[in-house]
């Protein structure tokens, strides 16, 4: 029976090339488009993932995301550290500055100053220089592709000068680190180089980090420092989905992506829909004397089911290529860093072109299982 | 109604028989009645041809002969069988094991070979694709078609397909044949021969069969002719009646 199914199903190559098109073409423009939602969203808080040896982030109460801190005072440092469950407590700074080149050019720069002592914060991967020479005058690290956007490609020459702010600024390292929500460098200074980096203020503190004694429950202290202190404290899991949560409900970015992926999954269930509609209404005589030979509905039934999947097994696994096609061709481009194929959109787009291929041929099948078998007797 | 059976067969059990059998289809003002009240014996190893005008009841008469419609009123018995009694995989059954069908369109699968389509009654009841195809090649050069095994129904002939579709409806040995109008898309020639194989291969001895025609020209293979006539059956006559041998 099945085997029947199959021939039916690869005996007409134009139908089953359009079928299978349909379905990789969905599974596809899905896959690609939930992918790249999901990294330029998680980009949006990569920097507060790329602090790995703190758990939790105190903050002024009106911050919204990552990159929105007014400044807090300096006795505010002391008063997180004299909560109880507090292992240490650092300074941290995070904002953007204006970075004039050799050549006039200039860029918009994330600048993070990390506590002069401990270097909480810092960047894991060094491609060259030293993190230690960060202590030099002036001394700042670029990320990979920040170094990309400031002097392009090509071999990467530490000592080059340049301002911050119209401050003297010397390259000293280049880094890998997570991309952010824009294509913007990121700079790596010491808090201290930091603040005559910053916009004249009278604070420039506006991240304390923290880390939790052992034992110390991360989510406990965060309440503890909030009420001791009045300022708001997210462990990194919060701080990370909070920000994500604020581009989500204040972007145009998911509404866009939604539409995008919502195309897809409806421009699959249209052309595999239609086209195995017409597959099966084009072959009702044929299911009709199957059926008049013996076949019961059920058998007809799994017979177009059998179809639908083997469709939505190779389409699926085509669409699914394509992306990972995508992905790994463009693996190395810098504006594309951090976009990748994820499971969560692999597994999304399998269980959405399932709904796809089962619903269309449950609709369809129902042209065939309420087909009189004596259809076939009139000509 | 009028009721005529052959007065040498009167003893015999009969292999199809129906009783009464109306058919309505639609409700209300849009009812038309396809039977009105048919009785009719066949009985085996004989060519029963069911005859009429278009529109006479023919196909309906036919489609509940063969278990693919439900009569109104009235009842069928088939090969020892009340349908009314077979519902749902029970009745789908009954016809996969003892009804075979020809197609006045054939209703061959397009993608399969001769072969294929021939063995696809087997197929469908569980037989391994080797063993069916074996058979399919017997019966297929037992209808002349030997020599286009591998042939898609796009490359055969009307007549040939039709050749395949009455392999088909052989193979799986049927004890009732229900052909409708095999000849109706053949020209004279091709349709006397489909005819005249129908008449030598499929009628034998233990099977009935039934062919649904209004080709005048194939009448003389009949060995009993049915005529309907808007619903009901008018005449009965058998070869003998007719004058033939």
């Amino acid at each position: 029976m099945y085997w029947i199914a199959l021939r039916m199903l690869t005996g007409d190559r134009n139908k089953y090339l359009a079928l299978i098109f349909g379905v990789s073409f969905a599974t596809l423009l899905m896959t690609n488009q939930v992918s790249i939602f999901m990294g330029i969203i998680t980009r949006t808080g990569n920097q507060i993932l790329e602090v790995r040896d703190a758990e939790i982030w105190v903050m002024d109460n009106r911050v919204r995301f990552l990159d929105e801190a007014p400044p807090l005072q300096d006795t505010d440092l002391l008063r997180v550290r004299g909560v109880p469950g507090v292992a240490w407590a650092v300074r941290h700074y995070k904002g953007t500055v204006q970075a004039r080149l050799e050549d006039g050019n200039t860029r918009g720069v994330l600048l993070t100053g990390l506590d002069d002592e401990s270097m909480v914060g810092a960047p894991h991967e060094m491609i060259v220089g030293d993190l230690a020479d960060l202590k030099k005058p002036d001394a700042v690290i670029v990320d990979k592709a920040g170094y990309e956007w400031m002097w392009g490609d090509g071999p990467y020459q530490l000592g080059r000068t340049f301002q911050i702010n119209d401050r003297r600024a010397v390259l000293v390292g280049v880094c890998k680190v997570s991309s952010p929500f824009l294509s913007t460098p990121i700079a790596y200074t010491r808090f201290s180089q930091a603040a005559r980096f910053a916009p004249r203020g009278r604070n420039v503190m506006n991240y304390i980090l923290v880390k939790a004694q052992d034992g110390v429950d991360a989510d406990a202290l965060c309440r503890q420092i909030e009420e001791r202190t009045g300022r708001a404290a997210l462990t990194q899991s919060q701080f990370f989905w909070k920000t994500i949560r604020y581009f989500l409900g204040s972007t145009g970015i998911p509404v866009n992506f939604g539409i995008t992926i919502a195309l897809g999954f409806i421009v699959g269930a249209a052309v595999t829909g239609q086209t195995l509609y017409l597959f099966i209404v084009e072959n009702l005589k044929q299911f009709g004397a199957l059926k008049a030979m013996g076949i019961p509905n059920w058998g007809i039934l799994q017979m177009v089911l059998m179809q639908a999947l083997l469709i939505g097994g190779i389409g699926y696994g085509l669409g699914v290529g394509l992306c990972a096609l995508f992905f790994t061709v463009t693996a190395n481009q810098t504006q594309l860093a951090g976009l990748h194929m994820t499971w969560v959109a692999i597994l999304g787009t399998g269980l959405a072109v399932l709904i796809i291929v089962v619903a269309t041929s449950i609709f369809s099948a129902r042209r065939v299982l309420v087909l009189e078998p004596a259809i076939v007797f009139r000509g | 109604m009028v009721t005529m059976i052959e007065p040498r067969r009167k003893q015999a059990i009969a292999a199809v028989s129906c009783t009464g059998v109306t058919k309505e289809f639609g409700t209300a003002d849009a009812k038309t009645i396809a039977l009105r009240g048919v009785d009719l014996s066949v009985h085996a190893g004989q060519l029963s041809l069911l005859v009429g005008p278009s529109g006479c009841g023919k196909t309906t008469l036919i489609s509940i002969i063969a278990g693919l419609l439900n009569p109104t009123q009235g009842s069928v018995n088939v090969l020892g069988t009340e349908l009314s009694r077979l519902t749902g995989r029970a009745l789908v059954e009954f016809r996969a094991r003892n009804i075979g069908f020809v197609f006045q369109q054939y209703n061959l699968l397009p993608a399969l070979s001769a072969t294929e389509n021939a063995a696809v009654p087997l197929i469908i009841a569980g037989w391994p694709r080797a063993k069916a195809f074996a058979k399919a090649r017997e019966i297929l050069a037992s209808v002349g078609l030997g020599d286009r095994l591998d042939s898609l129904p796009s490359q055969l002939s009307s007549g040939q397909q039709q050749r395949v579709a009455i392999a088909r409806a052989l193979i799986n040995e049927p004890r009732l044949l229900v052909c409708d109008e095999p000849t109706a898309a053949l020209d004279a020639r091709a349709g006397h021969t489909v005819m005249e194989l129908i008449k030598e291969v499929a009628v034998q001895p233990g099977r009935t069969v039934i062919v649904v025609t209004h080709d005048s020209r194939v009448y003389e293979l009949g060995d009993r002719i049915v005529e309907m006539s808007d619903g009901r059956i008018e005449r009965v006559q058998g070869s003998s009646e007719r004058g033939e041998t």
